[in-house]
């Protein structure tokens, strides 16, 4: 077991190592720079002595090899530098937001596991049934819809029927947790229900394969009761593949939920990812990056110790 | 004794009639302005840093310069955004050969710390905006190249010493960049203020959430006794404009200082019928077709005549301004501002004239002569932003489709186009240009030889003469003519560059916004002093 996950942790590094290269590189080859881009502004005109001199400032007059071995180095020791577009240190651009985007993250997955387990149980249990068709139709019309179109309605209906909007500005939960809950319910919301769909479909298929598995028959056979054998039996096992949806999931919304965040007016990761991109802010974008790529490879080692936890198998292997 | 009476009553009316003359009653002033309530807008952009001095987005002026005074700013009721008044100066006097400029300053204005503001500051502002030492930004150094040096010869004297006279100084000196600093903290950090706030404007500065708001609370020792009216504003930042829309009509929002689209305004306007006040005015920023002179056959000024008279700007002022934020057919000044066209003179200006098919047929004609009688196809380069380059390269588009041309559009991102047009990478491509107070140096400088911004690389001395008089021209009728002719041989003779359409700039605010006054420039009238909220 020890063995297992050890392996599994010490293959996070040499992928980060990865990441860290492909980011560097890639951003570098895109057509137009965070100095011409912030000194140019709405007038469109500055001159090439202040583009040189910004340049330099940025350190982006040094060969590519030596930008990228300084900021390797700084890495190792966490120190992502600053922000090209503000100057400010990185992790004071990312930390609120981070928080942000971390609980419409967790508020979403709560949506979703509410909603996708119960309902997938439920259509699975009940087979071909009206319950299993109204439960497919509302999966099916979560995965069809958008969550940033969702997201349009909601704000529409309140604008139209209700004449109110959600705050513009976020609070954090300690602080003032109605306001907070009044900001960040919806996009947890419109964001949980398209999650919920994909989690429901895996639930669904994931019990039916499992019902049909002959040690549920042979406990039905022991004459053990059925709540017994869905719990014990059945929904530990289903749920390897939903876990893994799930997992994906809450990684990707972290930094994924770019239109979402512009609706609601969210100032999540999403958000700061493009306009690192829009402003070429190179420091900001590798962090980010980072992040992001941290994050999914983070939820990747918990899900390889859920295994272990789940299945047996893989802990004695 | 009744000749005294008739004397001191007609003296009294005199008085009257000068006072009215001098300072116009702003619009609005007929309502007693209300004391309280906080100001809540939204800005579509964030400032990088929070030094006005090196920066050149508006995300920086509309949150921060409320915290700021000016030596002179431009008249908050002016609706052409070009009549200098006092800020921090409480008047001045310009030498008769224009080579010295001597302000008086207000005395007993003090920074947010309680510091009294003395020239010593105003110095020290200015010798970081005008000769920045190594090592810091100062983005609008070169349109001070007139000044020698700035002294403080006391402390409540402020002198500019021009090396030659400079008929734009007074109002470049109004510039809404130049926030005044205090002396002692640049002496000890000239990069302060890329982090922090101090100023002696009407707000203190209370807090920067960054991506998310700015939050400023009233100056209750601001030098304008009496003002400002607000308690504090609040400025949240909000990239899209459907969420800038939706903020506003959830009455989230008062206003956004930059601008909505025909569209927007609409639909604000038919959802909130009365609640919603829309003030609209002639944009000082504007597209222009710049030609690479270096490739053929863009090199033949026929051929740029051509295309220039292809354009049925009328026509397009009707129809676009319906979907999109353009509208006046203009010259190379504002509509409305002192060195405007009048619409006389542009008539007579190649493709001004109303006479289209005349216009088409001149186009032909010339294209004839420059040797290519059958049209030529050439790609035209376009900036990835909807509004409104995309309606207006679709508009030139068909234009000169009209006289034979077969021209492909190729959209360029956002944020590759500016290091396109500087390699020159382009053969026909859409340019702009903002500017913050209109005046003919401040927005014709682009067009010297020597211009950075000179995309299409022409070489004109005629040019480069003639904006260097009407630069050093003390009077107002002699530098308007000079205008004129450059005017005429940038877009007539030569054909330099192709003039559209100017920007229309319209702001829907919520009806309970007093005391703001539009203006051609998004950059200008930011302080807030003189805004308040009928509750």
């Amino acid at each position: 077991m020890w063995k297992y996950l050890l392996k599994r942790f010490l293959l996070m590094f040499p992928t980060l190592v990865g990441v860290a290269v492909v980011t560097f590189f890639l951003i570098r080859v895109i057509p137009g720079d965070v100095v011409e881009l912030r000194l140019a502004g709405d007038r469109g005109a500055a001159s090439q002595a202040a583009i040189d001199a910004e340049r330099v400032r940025f350190g982006l007059d040094q060969p590519v090899w030596k930008q990228f071995a300084t900021w390797m180095v700084g890495v190792a020791r966490l120190d992502f530098g600053a922000s090209m577009w503000t100057g400010s240190p990185i992790w004071d651009e990312i930390k609120l937001r981070f928080a942000l985007s971390l609980q419409v993250a967790i508020m979403a997955t709560l949506v979703a596991v509410g909603l996708a387990v119960p309902l997938g149980l439920l259509a699975a249990l009940r087979q071909d049934s009206w319950i299993d068709y109204a439960v497919r139709i509302f999966s099916i019309a979560g995965l069809a819809c958008p969550s940033f179109w969702l997201g349009i309605l909601m704000i529409l209906t309140f604008l139209i029927v209700f004449k109110w909007l959600p705050p513009m500005v976020y609070t954090p939960f300690w602080v003032n947790p109605w306001q907070n809950l009044q900001q960040l319910v919806w996009p947890a919301l419109a964001v949980g229900y398209r999650y919920s769909a994909v989690a429901t479909r895996m639930t669904r298929s994931a019990m039916l394969e499992v019902l049909r598995e002959d040690y549920v028959r042979t406990a039905r056979a022991k004459g053990l009761v059925q709540r017994l054998i869905l719990v014990r039996h059945a929904l530990k096992n289903a749920m390897l593949p939903v876990l893994t949806v799930i997992a994906l999931e809450f990684a990707f919304l972290i930094g994924g939920l770019v239109v979402t965040e512009q609706v609601f007016n969210l100032n999540g990761i999403g958000l700061l990812f493009v306009q690192a991109v829009a402003h070429r802010d190179y420091t900001l974008i590798q962090a980010l990056v980072m992040l992001v790529a941290g994050i999914f490879i983070f939820v990747n080692f918990a899900m390889d110790v859920m295994y272990a936890w789940l299945d047996p198998r893989i802990r004695y292997r | 004794m009744r000749h005294r009476i008739r004397w001191i009553a007609s003296s009294f009316v005199a008085l009257v009639l000068g006072l009215t003359t001098t300072f116009p009653v702003p619009a609005g002033a007929q309502d007693k302005p209300r004391y309280g309530g906080q100001l809540d807008f939204v800005v579509p952009s964030e400032p990088p840093s929070y030094d006005a001095h090196a920066e050149e987005t508006f995300g920086v002026i509309h949150p921060i310069a409320p915290h700021y005074s000016l030596l002179v700013r431009v008249d908050p009721f002016d609706k052409t955004g070009t009549k200098p008044v006092g800020d921090l100066a409480e008047s001045w006097t310009i030498s008769k050969d224009g080579l010295v400029y001597t302000f008086k300053l207000r005395q007993g204005v003090k920074f947010h710390d309680g510091s009294e503001m003395t020239s010593k500051d105003v110095k020290a502002s200015y010798d970081k905006i005008i000769f920045p030492p190594a090592g810091v930004k100062s983005l609008r150094k070169e349109s001070y190249s007139s000044v020698e040096v700035v002294e403080a010869p006391d402390p409540h004297t402020v002198r500019f010493r021009l090396k030659y006279p400079e008929s734009s100084l007074l109002l470049n000196l109004a510039s809404p960049w130049n926030w005044i600093y205090k002396a002692d903290i640049l002496a000890k950090d000239m990069h302060w203020y890329e982090k922090n706030v101090m100023g002696t404007g009407p707000f203190l500065f209370v807090e920067h959430v960054k991506g998310s708001h700015w939050v400023g609370k009233k100056n209750p020792n601001y030098w304008d006794k009496g003002k400002p009216y607000l308690d504090g504003f609040r400025a949240t930042f909000m990239s899209s404009s459907a969420a800038q829309v939706a903020a506003i009509r959830g009455e989230r929002a008062h206003i956004q200082f930059r601008g909505f689209s025909p569209p927007e305004r609409d639909q604000l306007t038919a959802a909130l019928g009365n609640k919603i006040a829309v003030q609209e005015s002639p944009w000082d920023c504007l597209n222009f077709v710049s030609m690479h002179h270096e490739k053929k056959p863009f090199d033949d000024k026929r051929v740029r005549r051509a295309l220039s008279l292809a354009l049925d700007r009328y026509e397009a002022s009707q129809k676009l301004s319906r979907i999109t934020i353009v509208k006046d057919v203009s010259g190379i000044q504002v509509p409305g501002t002192p060195y405007a066209t009048p619409p006389a003179e542009l008539e007579k200006l190649a493709g001004y004239g109303h006479d289209i098919n005349a216009n088409r047929a001149e186009a032909k004609r010339l294209l004839r002569e420059a040797g290519v009688p059958d049209g030529f196809s050439f790609t035209f380069k376009n900036r990835g932003i909807p509004h409104p380059y995309e309606p207006i390269a679709i508009w030139l588009v068909d234009q000169w489709r009209q006289i034979g041309l077969n021209v492909k559009i190729e959209t360029i991102e956002a944020s590759a186009y500016h290091p396109m047009l500087k390699r020159g990478d382009f053969e026909v491509a859409m340019d702009f240009q903002c500017g913050f107070i209109v005046e003919p140096d401040l927005d014709l400088v682009r067009f010297v030889t020597t211009s950075d911004a000179n995309y299409g690389k022409h070489r004109d001395k005629v040019i480069d003469e003639l904006y260097r008089k009407q630069a050093r021209a003390i009077d107002v009728e002699d530098r308007k003519k000079l205008v004129r002719a450059l005017e005429k041989r940038l877009l007539d003779e030569e054909a330099h560059v192709i003039w559209t359409l100017q920007w229309h700039r319209i702001i829907p605010h919520s009806a309970k916004v007093k005391g703001w006054t539009i203006t051609p420039s998004h950059y200008l009238n930011n302080q807030l002093d003189t805004v308040w909220l009928t509750e």
